[in-house]
């Protein structure tokens, strides 16, 4: 698991212009901000809930604020960063849509990535044993997870349509860790990926807010 | 003289000694004030700790809050106990003075050896008393600068500060842009909110209804408003705690008694600890420098001097950033650490921001909080590293 998530973080940093100004949102103890810092030479910034993830970050010199991504993106002013990242956590926002078109909003260029659900595993497991799904991404039961707003590569398309984004570029990663790019209509890739890795970006225009 | 202001005279009459250094500036230096007055001449009195590097860099200022003083670390010379800050400063502490050359000095309008409404004034002979010009943080700000200017030290690796001295590290990154590589401020606001000024003027109007007060010439006639000035530290050392703490501390328990007295002794001991807090106070702080103080921090708004946006008063800042609040600090809430990140980041500056859960409240900045220590640590060896300081 954490070697996967640590392959999706370097296909995330891939994604990112070297001396880049960066957000990561859900920056957790600071690896990828610390990453592309080192390795991008990018001014890599991070908003982090926990306080746990927060001093650890800043213990390291990482800037990181103390925020929610559901409050506290609208602090930030329009186009304030080349690239916004959203890694593994929009599913766990009370607003994902809200939250997105905030990432287009401060950010030229959006990275987001989620657990699908579409993924033929979480299929299987609802559809055999009639229960709600645990994968290896999706690990909580139910009834404590924090992940309230699942969905899948084809949901997260058309979200991406409803709040004015154009995909530069999908990626979905299997369970053993191997990327290929989406290709539409994308039945196959919503099938196999556990993941997917979005570039998203908007021109700025009358839907996003002021 | 009342024995509430020998430790000014004591530390503004000697310079460069263990007690501390002080400095005045000839007339033609004068500190030009908010107001539009000016103030000459101008006294400072400061302490530093650790040595200055050969390059100058590793200088760090700190900024004392409203009853603070230049004695950050090490023992106080009129209260025998630890500086206000010897907690965070001091060999392999945080701000390590191993590696810092750390300098704190005394706000103008204190009562410590700065320039304050206990001097003398040359024209008349008396104390300035009230009129002493009203000062602001900014102009403490000025002065500081001024003093940096005099010990030839061009820019600072940080400037740190809690409450009050918080509001005069971010006027530091307003005013000097340039000179600040970076900014801690903690527990603090960039503009002081109606509570707090009505806590303020609560305490102002302890000091100014006690007789011996005397219209602020109490010095000339010998007497001192102890009364006044402890019941304004009492008051306000309540908001500097929160209800949490003081339930934990002292509950309902009784003090030195088994039973209710039926009187106004101090059957309770928090009642006793407020009458304690209040009279070791006037042993080392003076009514009228409580006054000009409070007043400053009253009048701060950094905002309102960058056209109503704070962010204005923070563009195209260089500083790095590092806001902590506390989650129980109801005198400088969360909320207002936050609308100072936000005004950092909508000025695209490099900022973190803790906050720190503790029941201790607004104090908690001064006493042991291992958790903050640990991240504070963090942020002052990042700015260390990026000064090239080792």
């Amino acid at each position: 698991m954490r070697g996967q998530l640590r392959e999706e973080l370097l296909r995330i940093a891939d994604m990112v212009p070297a001396g880049s100004r960066v957000l990561d949102v859900g920056c957790g103890h600071g690896e990828l901000i610390g990453y592309l810092k080192q390795a991008k030479g990018a001014d890599a910034r991070g908003i982090e809930l926990s306080q746990s993830g927060v001093n650890a970050c800043v213990a390291q010199g990482l800037p990181v604020v103390q925020g929610d991504a559901d409050t506290d993106l609208r602090d930030y002013p329009p186009g304030s960063f080349d690239v916004v990242i959203l890694s593994q956590t929009i599913q766990a926002t009370r607003r994902p849509k809200d939250v997105l078109d905030e990432l287009l909003r401060i950010g030229r260029q959006v990275i987001v990535s989620f657990p699908n659900f579409g993924f033929w595993k979480v299929r299987t497991r609802i559809f055999f044993s009639g229960r709600m799904p645990k994968t290896g991404l999706l690990s909580h039961d139910w009834y404590e997870t924090p992940n309230i707003h699942l969905c899948t590569i084809a949901d997260f398309v058309v979200l991406a349509e409803a709040v004015g984004a154009r995909i530069e570029r999908a990626l979905a990663v299997d369970d053993g860790g191997d990327v290929r790019e989406v290709t539409r209509p994308g039945y196959w890739d919503n099938l196999m990926a556990e993941s997917a890795i979005f570039q998203l970006s908007r021109e700025p225009g009358p839907q996003g807010p002021a | 003289m009342s024995s509430a202001f020998q430790p000014l005279s004591a530390a503004s009459s000697v310079a460069g000694d263990a007690a501390g250094q002080a400095f005045t500036f000839p007339p033609s230096q004068y500190l030009p004030l908010d107001s539009g007055e000016r103030l000459s001449p101008l006294s400072i009195a400061w302490k530093t700790f650790g040595r200055l590097n050969a390059d100058k860099s590793n200088a760090v200022l700190l900024c004392h809050a409203l009853t603070g003083d230049q004695y950050a670390a090490g023992t106080h010379p009129v209260t025998g106990k630890p500086g206000w800050w010897s907690t965070m400063v001091g060999p392999g502490l945080p701000i390590d003075t191993n590696r810092f050359h750390v300098i704190c000095s005394n706000v103008i309008g204190g009562c410590m050896g700065s320039s304050g409404p206990h001097d003398t004034d040359a024209a008349t002979g008396l104390p300035h008393g009230l009129q002493f010009p009203v000062i602001t943080i900014r102009d403490m700000v000025r002065a500081q600068a001024m003093l940096l200017d005099h010990l030839g030290i061009a820019t600072l690796a940080c400037v740190a500060g809690g409450s009050m001295g918080g509001m005069q590290a971010l006027q530091w990154a307003a005013s000097y842009p340039g000179r600040v590589h970076s900014v801690l401020a903690i527990a603090t606001a960039a503009r002081h909110s109606a509570q707090n000024i009505a806590f303020h003027e609560v305490g102002r109007q302890a000091i100014l209804a006690d007789p011996e007060w005397n219209e602020g010439k109490y010095q000339a006639l010998g007497t001192n408003p102890r009364k006044g000035l402890a019941v304004a530290r009492m008051a306000a050392h309540i908001t500097y705690l929160s209800e949490a703490a003081l339930h934990r501390k002292f509950g309902r328990n009784l003090q030195d008694r088994n039973a209710l007295s039926y009187r106004f002794d101090a059957d309770f001991q928090v009642e006793s600890y407020l009458r304690h807090q209040g009279a070791s106070f006037v042993e080392r702080f003076d009514a009228n420098s409580y006054l000009y103080i409070t007043r400053a921090m009253d009048y701060f708004d950094l905002a309102a001097d960058h056209g109503g946006v704070l962010a204005n008063a923070f563009k195209g800042t260089q500083t790095r950033f590092c806001v902590v609040s506390f989650t129980s600090d109801w005198l400088f809430p969360t909320t207002e650490s936050k609308k100072i990140v936000h005004a950092l980041n909508a000025a695209g500056a490099n900022v973190s921001f803790v906050e720190f859960e503790t029941d201790r409240g607004h104090d908690a900045f001064l006493l042991e909080v291992p958790e903050m220590f640990q991240t504070l640590r963090g942020f002052i060896d990042s700015v260390a590293q990026s000064r090239g300081i080792r």
